[in-house]
């Protein structure tokens, strides 16, 4: 069976696991004088006996599907005659999706060779086993479970305090699945980081000033050494986040000082909603705009002014990106705004201030340190963004700062790498990882900083 | 006397001064919004104005005769026959009988109108029916491409138009006769990804999202509110409970393109799940949009009054009663809308499913969880790449199909929020 019509079996047998210990309870209650001399409602009896079919089946279930892939991988590889044995990783990937198209049907046996066929027979073979097992084990721990949980009911029984820990507990797991996603992300990043700072000096990496990442696939192949010095993306990285701060900033700033102090309710209660869409549009489409609209006019109006500007120019994409970053900067400062106590506002404007000068004066000091702080989220945010540079930016990695010029960027470059046939232990692969391992960081810092100064600034007026 | 009227002056002067610096600082403020209203604007009218034409599709109507001879098969039913026959002439005899002075002669600039696919309608209108073989039969075909873009654009410098002088006077006239035409074009929201722009729908990339985000979905939420209740409700005051607290916030700033590195290191490299799969992608969408959920669950449920729980106390609930049976019906209006704001966050996500491998050409429309797909947004950036003005066009038209989705998702949370929400 497949893993999702087994889920909805077991979630089958869960139902009537639930039944047979709700009337089970009941009928236990029978000769007591009625259900008033159980310990817990007859529906305790029942969500204990479900609990018991459903989560160790669910369990097993879980586990199996997420490594009989890899384990039927690992056998297939396996039994290869020992010339056929792949030597490295990336061969064994080769190797392997041969021998599934052969299986599915996709490459016609006639043109891989007898070993790879045979190979393509035992996987089916043992995919077709695994499902078997995997069926029978989850219909036999949920049944033997199940009824383990079932026979146990006694009128005694505090079943409720019994569902309502374990209930605890998942709720725990699910809170706790948190942990293990930033574990997961830090793992995946950094093991893989680690591997390639084998290949390539760390110092390279960090200080070398040209990156064309473009290494040999094979190793009979005549190709350039591949070059790995991440300071080009790093500054466009920065050149294309500092143009859409430029754009962001200023704007945003401005229209959350409109809107908080000087607008109506009427023209507020229509204003936020718009800027607001501007950050529920897909970065895609932002993207997308940027590409073929504003890059196309950015170089033909710098043409005409008799300048030389890239079709793929940094101030294209960081324009988009920052018009993008608007409502973000918009709504935090709109929130910190907010928070700067009246008093001082009514102190100020009764002192004789105008209204511009109260707020340049008094609310904006005040409220600087929780402005900074959406700055810094902000300034994350566009490091961290890629459709739009993807979409917009260039791929050669140019060290400039002039913005009608073409640069790179560290997520353009994580997507070019990833994307597309590759090979997973070479240098190039890695790189990506090693380049998502610094965009992490960078990102974690900065929202570390960010979400301290927020918090401390909000302690200090509540 | 004269000092108090000098004074008074200067303050006069100064208070002009300080008026009109205030009249200014308005006006930036007003600036501001004004340029942040107008990209949207720009925005909406540049997507609607490239977009608008891939609504409609181009067709030929055309009096087929299905000759026997002319395409060299006898029996529509003998499968053999069917691959060598000639289906192409029939279509092209039909074309030039509509075209006025065209001869055999023009017969390869007459097949240059049709689409190349035609005859493969033809054959498998045989195929259906046998016994039209022999009869003649009107058929509509979807024209070339490029009669597509000369019909709609002509005119238009941004596209070049790739036919003769000769064969666009035909298309002129055989638009005047009626044997060319223009309709809805169905073909978009009825077919998958093709090679061909005129062929090419979002019905694969539709299907795609929608698996993707079932599985979003059905993770996300349960999920999201069990982890909110936990951290609201029963969470003790420690640091393992801090330590989950600044994880999840730290998880809603992460990168997206950083949850599509996790997806490819732990499902597809560690658990040897398949590429491109709608199961991975919603997997990775899951944790990407985990942390949203839970952030407003919590606010929902914070919102919730003490006086319910101390009344469900007070007549002895214990505390998971407190919560499943009162808390939790009263915040779930306030989860639903956080759900929804996150889902159309995850149905915009393009990046991490990049990485996926959610980008192959894929033609068919998936029919499960673990088949081939991609999903709307990747689907815009696969044609925005393209250098076809046609593909542009049909990328622009995808964009308004999602902008729909995404905005009825969030008219949906916004009526919700409004029906459903209590104020205490």
């Amino acid at each position: 069976m497949q893993p999702a019509n087994l889920f909805l079996v077991t979630i089958v047998l869960v139902l009537v696991a639930y039944g047979l210990g709700y009337t089970r309870s009941r009928s236990l209650a029978m000769p007591l004088g009625g259900i008033r001399h159980l310990k817990s409602l007859p529906f305790y009896y029942g969500a204990r006996a479900a609990l018991w079919c459903g989560i160790p089946a669910l369990i097993v279930l879980a586990l199996w599907a997420m490594f009989q892939g890899k384990v039927i991988q690992l056998l297939v590889i396996g039994s290869l005659p020992p010339e056929m044995m792949p030597a490295s990783e990336g061969e064994a990937s080769l190797l392997l999706s041969k021998i599934s198209n052969v299986a599915s049907g996709a490459l016609p046996p006639g043109f891989a060779e007898p070993p790879v066929v045979e190979a393509a027979e035992r996987l089916t073979a043992l995919r077709q086993q695994s499902r078997w097992y995997m069926t029978v084990l989850v219909v036999a721990v949920a049944v033997l479970a199940g009824f383990f949980g079932w026979v146990r009911i006694r009128p005694r029984l505090n079943a409720r305090a019994q569902v309502e820990s374990t209930l605890k507990w998942i709720f725990f797991a699910c809170a706790a699945l948190a942990v293990l996603t930033t574990a997961g992300i830090i793992f995946s990043v950094a093991f893989e980081t680690i591997r390639f700072f084998g290949k390539v000096s760390f110092f390279e990496f960090f200080f070398g000033t040209s990156w064309s990442p473009q290494t040999a696939l094979r190793a009979d192949q005549v190709a350039a050494e591949g070059a790995f010095g991440m300071v080009p993306l790093f500054t466009g990285t920065l050149l294309i986040s500092a143009i859409a701060m430029l754009v962001a900033v200023p704007v945003g700033l401005l229209s959350a000082i409109y809107l908080s102090e000087y607008a109506s309710k009427r023209v507020r209660g229509v204003v936020k909603p718009l800027l607001e869409m501007l950050a529920g549009i897909p970065t895609v489409v932002y993207g997308f705009f940027a590409a073929l609209t504003v890059a196309p006019f950015i170089s033909n109006l710098a043409a005409s002014l008799g300048i030389d500007a890239s079709s793929q120019s940094a101030l294209a994409a960081g324009g988009v990106m920052g018009i993008m970053i608007i409502p973000f900067v918009s709504s935090l400062s709109d929130d910190v705004i907010n928070a700067v106590p009246q008093t001082l506002r009514d102190g100020s404007l009764a002192l004789g201030a105008t209204q511009s000068e109260t707020m340049k004066k008094v609310i904006f000091p005040a409220a600087l340190p929780g402005i900074m702080g959406g700055i810094l989220l902000a300034v994350s945010r566009a490091i961290g963004e890629t459709m739009i540079v993807v979409m917009a930016a260039g791929l050669a990695a140019n060290l400039t700062a002039n913005p009608l010029e073409s640069v790179t960027t560290v997520t353009v470059q994580i997507v070019t790498l990833l994307t597309g046939d590759q090979e997973f232990d070479s240098a190039k692969t890695l790189a990506a990882f090693a380049l998502g391992a610094m965009l992490f960081l960078a990102t974690l810092i900065l929202n570390v900083i960010a979400l301290h100064i927020v918090r401390k600034y909000r302690e200090q007026y509540d | 006397m004269t000092d108090r009227n000098t004074q008074a002056e200067i303050i006069r002067q100064s208070l002009k001064r300080r008026y009109r610096k205030e009249r200014r600082f308005r006006a930036y403020g007003i600036l501001a919004i004004a340029i942040a209203l107008s990209a949207l604007v720009v925005l909406f009218v540049d997507i609607i104005g490239k977009g608008h034409t891939a609504f409609i599709k181009t067709t030929v109507t055309l009096e087929v005769d299905i000759d026997p001879e002319m395409m060299y098969l006898d029996d529509a039913t003998d499968e053999r026959q069917l691959r060598m026959a000639d289906f192409v002439e029939p279509l092209v005899q039909a074309l030039l009988r509509e075209v006025p002075g065209a001869t055999e002669a023009n017969r390869d600039a007459v097949r240059d109108l049709l689409n190349p696919y035609a005859s493969n309608q033809l054959r498998d209108a045989l195929k259906e029916n046998p016994e039209l073989l022999g009869t003649t039969q009107t058929m509509t075909f979807l024209t070339h491409t490029n009669v597509d873009v000369y019909v709609k654009h002509a005119g238009d410098e941004d596209y070049s138009i790739k036919l003769s002088d000769r064969q666009q006077a035909w298309v002129d006239q055989l638009l005047d006769k009626g044997v060319i035409e223009t309709s809805f074009n169905d073909v978009l929201f009825s077919r998958g990804d093709s090679r061909d722009p005129s062929r090419a729908g979002i019905l694969g990339a539709i299907v795609g999202s929608l698996l993707t985000m079932f599985v979003t979905l059905i993770l996300s939420f349960p999920i999201g509110v069990a982890a909110a209740i936990y951290l609201e409700e029963f969470a003790p005051q420690n640091r393992f409970t801090d330590f989950i607290e600044v994880n999840i916030n730290n998880l809603a700033a992460v990168p997206s393109i950083i949850f599509g590195l996790l997806g490819l290191a732990v499902f597809i490299n560690l658990f040897g799940m398949p590429r491109s799969v709608p199961l991975v992608g919603g997997l990775v969408l899951t944790l990407m949009t985990l942390p949203t959920i839970i952030i407003s669950s919590r606010a929902a449920i914070k919102s919730v009054p003490p006086s319910i729980r101390e009344a469900a106390e007070g007549i002895g609930a214990s505390k998971m009663q407190v919560v499943l049976h009162h808390v939790l019906p009263l915040a779930l209006p306030g989860m639903l809308t956080g759900s929804i704001i996150g889902m159309a966050q995850a149905l915009g996500e393009t990046a991490p499913l990049l990485l996926i491998g959610m980008v192959a050409f894929i033609v068919d429309v998936p029919d499960g969880f673990l088949d081939s797909a991609t999903v709307l947004p990747v689907q815009v950036f696969l044609w925005a790449g393209s250098p076809e003005l046609a593909f542009i066009e049909r990328a622009s038209a995808a964009i308004m199909v999602l902008l729909a989705f995404l905005i009825s998702m969030n008219a949906l949370a916004i009526w919700l929020r409004k029906r459903l929400e209590r104020r205490w």
